[in-house]
């Protein structure tokens, strides 16, 4: 056991954790969140995605002792944030379940921080590392692209 | 008017509505697996009563509270369920009316209802539902006497809403039965073998009992589970024990040929005659001068949740509380009773939800299980999760089927039609039944129960014989379903059952009749179809892909294929069209663009209805071109998401679809519509692309290479 400090949607924390305790227990289970989810615990689905200093990463398999300082958003810190993304998936119903939904939104909100107007192609290739087994996919990729500014098709 | 079947069984209209302040709260013994039941639920309650959707709040299935309506599936919750609750608001809606005019003492049909409030015009007083109502319960039955409001009156249903439950889940807060409050909470995994099959041999539980913070690792007879206060720890102690465990399979292991070994193990032979199986012998087959015949095949399929099970459940004072994403809350209670020698009214089982399941997968037992560990744990309240490679290795998966189909033509016209469908259960839910269980921990358990014999299902359109029967006019049929008992890899329920595989081979052969006759496909269908509503979905799906421009694309060809069911021959009318491009070095095929046409009645939430539609398409061709589930001579091979691929974001197609509303008609379920069509209609776009047939799911590259090989016809 060892102390950690970590940022999480700008709010700082410190918790207890085992050196190797998965970003994504700690998250869910000591800061309380719910947004990101286990899905395969080994980087095939994106559930767990979350930014770690601004880059998507799966949670569920970076240790928390590889993140000192680091600082971590998650969907709550999206809809904190009133990110248009979570209008844009409402407005389009872009989902069935939900459960891919936190992982998938905050992937999108990265692809459009680095490429504001991405094309239909280069949603689907950003996308690529997250499953949605309910088929929900195109509705994801029309509510991405409708945030994304309107002069490019 | 008779009640609604499910208002019959619950009439006491408490049981499903309840004023509260301002909001109307609706109680459905159905359950919300995403697929937006709990939003056609609330339209249909705010347009019966006059208010917003926003004003009512949808609560689903408890045991505790509310109607008991068995299970969601089989794409009934809107005609049982809506029906039900449609009739519940058009009673109170004449309760409350009746109420108001001896309150307001004037003649109660000067009253009218504005914005939900029910006002006097002469005298401009007004009451609120919620005044109306006040505090207290109704207090009485459904009568069946109160009229629903007549359709053409409508301002909500048939339109688009945005589903009740989405904002909660794209915004991280608490959505899922994974989010049970932790604090205080201990978490609990279950360790077992390479399959449910696979009984303990041996285990040693040392070095799993000193990691710190384990609270209980539980061995009951080849039962094993371990809690723990943090969820790490839980997970490394699952880990150790696997590796210092030892088991054993009992009965034979998978056929390496799942085709020939259907065909020679079937152990029941039942005629299905207009949908529905009749026992006793079989008649001779018969067949005309022209005969066609092709085997068709789909391997086993996984659920594949993207939420793997889980369960929790608190054991206090010999009261078992328990929370489950399981598709029958009353079912599962009662069968976690039995297995447990238990008193139903000693448990209490609470819907809460998961990921979608898509039909039965670990849900039931993973409730099963989290009550095995609480029993052991007594006191605390214990999160039970499966981890990824549980559900794949133990869900029940969706049966191999293989599709005999010989069929005879006399010009144009078919005049015989014969196809016999071998597969094993696709009925493995979980009973109430003391001596016999269809849950894993209850096997594996000190004092076990046996596993239930799979039997042949005699309902209407159930199981394998699903849409085994045309929707076509045909002069004679003759359809055999034959059961395989054997259970030496698990099956149970998925969306659809038999009409997945059913519908692959009834409209590829179609497809394969018509060239054979030298006749559109389209024309060919229509030619022996007698149900114009059948007729314009075809025709809606087919100008809708004809208005597809396929992009340019280097080496490759392009073909598109059509294909129909009407779902278990009374539902949801569904005409699939899809244009792919199969390139013609890879042999990769590419889906470019699905044309989806359905009927299903009046519609209620438009948008919510395109979802299902369009997400069965989606993975019902991730089932097509990319699944089956893989085994060696022990277990299952496909054990995560890299052995067991399924359709990703830059795979999918555009989808365009077009929805027939027909106000005033019976809304149909269409949960599972688009599931039988979409393999056909890869099938036969593949042949129109290359002219290769494929008759074996999945379609991969490697098995297009081998069809052209084979060089079949
Ligand atoms: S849970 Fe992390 S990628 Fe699946
Ligand atoms: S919406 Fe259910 S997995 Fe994506």
């Amino acid at each position: 056991m060892a102390q950690f400090s970590l940022t999480v949607n700008g709010v700082p924390h410190r918790v207890e954790a085992d050196e190797a305790t998965p970003l994504l227990y700690v998250l869910r289970n000591m800061i309380g969140l719910d947004g990101p989810r286990y899905g395969c615990g080994a980087e095939q689905c994106g559930a767990c995605t979350v930014l770690v200093n601004g880059e998507p990463r799966h949670a569920c398999t970076v240790p928390i002792d590889q993140l000192a300082a680091a600082s971590v958003v998650t969907v709550e810190g999206l809809a904190r944030d009133g990110h248009p993304l979570i209008e844009a998936f409402l407005a389009h119903n872009a989902a069935q379940c939900g459960y891919c939904s936190s992982g998938i939104l905050v992937e999108a909100a990265s692809l459009l921080a680095a490429n504001p107007t991405p094309t239909r192609a280069e949603v689907m290739r950003a996308l690529d590392g997250h499953l949605c087994r309910c088929g929900a996919h195109n509705r994801v990729i029309k509510a991405v692209l409708s945030v994304s500014s309107p002069e490019k098709p | 008017m008779p009640l609604p079947e499910s208002l019959e069984r619950n009439p006491r209209l408490d049981d499903w509505i309840q004023f509260e302040r301002e909001r109307i709260i609706v109680r459905t013994g159905k359950v919300e697996l995403g697929q937006g039941i709990a939003t056609a639920i609330a339209m249909i309650a705010a347009e019966e009563l006059e208010v917003s959707v926003e004003q009512i709040q949808v609560r689903t299935g408890n045991t505790a509270e509310g109607p008991n309506e068995f299970l969601t599936a089989g794409s009934m919750s809107i005609e049982t369920s809506g029906a039900a609750v449609r009739q519940v608001c058009a009673e109170v809606r004449a309760l409350l009316m009746a109420r108001a005019a001896e309150r307001l003492g004037v003649p109660l049909h000067e009253l009218s209802i504005v914005d939900g409030i029910v006002r006097h015009t002469k005298t401009n007083h007004s009451a609120s539902w919620f005044e109306l109502a006040g505090e207290s319960p109704f207090g009485v039955d459904a009568t069946g006497r109160a009229t629903p409001r007549p359709f053409e009156s409508y301002r909500l249903i048939g339109r688009t809403t945005t589903r009740i439950d989405l904002r909660d889940r794209f915004t991280g807060r608490r959505a899922f039965i994974q989010d049970e409050p932790r604090d205080g909470l201990l978490h609990g995994r279950i360790v077992r073998g390479p399959s449910v099959n696979h009984m303990l041999a041996g285990i040693d539980t040392v070095r799993a009992s000193r990691l710190p913070g384990i609270v209980n690792v539980v061995v009951d007879g080849g039962f094993v589970g371990v809690v723990a206060v943090d969820e790490f720890t839980a997970s490394r102690a699952r880990a150790l024990l696997a590796r210092d465990a030892q088991w054993k399979r009992q009965g034979a292991a998978p056929s390496p040929d799942p085709v020939s070994f259907l065909q020679s193990n079937a152990d029941d032979h039942l005629l299905v005659v207009d949908g529905t199986p009749v026992p006793g012998p079989l008649p001779p087959r018969e067949t005309g001068e022209n005969t066609l015949r092709a085997t068709y095949f789909k391997p086993y399929h996984m659920h594949g949740s993207i939420g793997p099970s889980a369960a929790v459940a608190t054991f206090t004072q010999g009261k078992l509380r328990i929370k489950s994403h399981s598709q029958g809350p009353s079912v599962i209670r009662d069968s976690i009773a039995a297995a447990l020698d238990m008193s139903p009214g000693d448990i209490s089982v609470r819907h809460v939800g998961n990921a979608g399941c898509y039909g039965h997968n670990g849900a039931d037992d993973a409730a099963m299980d989290a009550a095995m560990l609480a029993i052991a744990t007594p006191g605390r309240t214990i999160l039970l999760k499966w981890e990824r490679e549980d559900e794949h290795r133990y869900e029940p998966y969706s049966p191999a089927m293989v599709m005999q189909m010989e069929a005879s033509l006399s010009a144009d016209r078919i005049t015989h039609w014969n196809a016999d469908i071998y597969s094993q259960t696709h009925s493995g839910r979980p009973m109430p039944h003391r001596s016999v269980s269809n849950l894993i921990a209850a096997w594996h358990k000190s004092s076990p129960l046996a596993r239930a014999e799979s039997r042949p299902g005699l309902g209407n359109h159930s199981g394998i014989h699903r849409n085994a029967d045309p929707y076509y006019s045909l002069p004679s049929r003759r359809i055999i379903k034959h059961l395989v008992r054997d259970q030496g890899v698990r099956t149970s329920s998925t969306r659809g059952l038999g009409a997945f595989g059913n519908v692959f081979a009834i409209e590829s052969f179609m497809d394969e009749l018509a060239h054979a006759a030298g006749i559109d496909p389209v024309d060919f269908r229509l030619a022996h179809l007698a149900d114009n509503r059948a007729e314009e979905v075809i025709r809606t799906a087919v100008s809708l892909s004809a208005a597809f421009e396929p992009p340019d694309m280097p080496n490759a060809r392009i073909g598109r294929g059509l294909a129909f069911a009407r779902y278990k021959n009374r539902q949801t009318y569904a005409a699939v069209v899809i244009c792919l491009a199969v390139n013609e070095e890879t042999l990769r095929t590419t889906l470019l663009h699905g044309a989806i046409a359905a009927d299903a009645g009046q519609v209620i939430d438009r948008d919510g209805l395109a979802n299902q539609l369009e997400g069965g398409v989606l993975q019902a061709a991730s089932w097509t071109l990319k699944e089956a589930v893989t085994f060696d001579d022990e277990a299952t091979t496909s054990v995560d998401w890299e052995t067991y691929p399924i359709l990703r974001f830059s795979e999918v197609p555009e989808v365009d679809v077009a929805v027939l509303d027909r106000p005033g008609s019976p809304s149909l379920g269409a949960g599972e519509a688009t599931q039988g069509p979409t393999p056909a209609a890869i099938a036969n776009a593949i042949f129109n692309a290359t002219g290769v047939r494929l008759r074996r799911i999945p379609f991969t590259p490697d098995a297009l290479r081998q069809a052209a090989m084979r060089n079949e016809p």
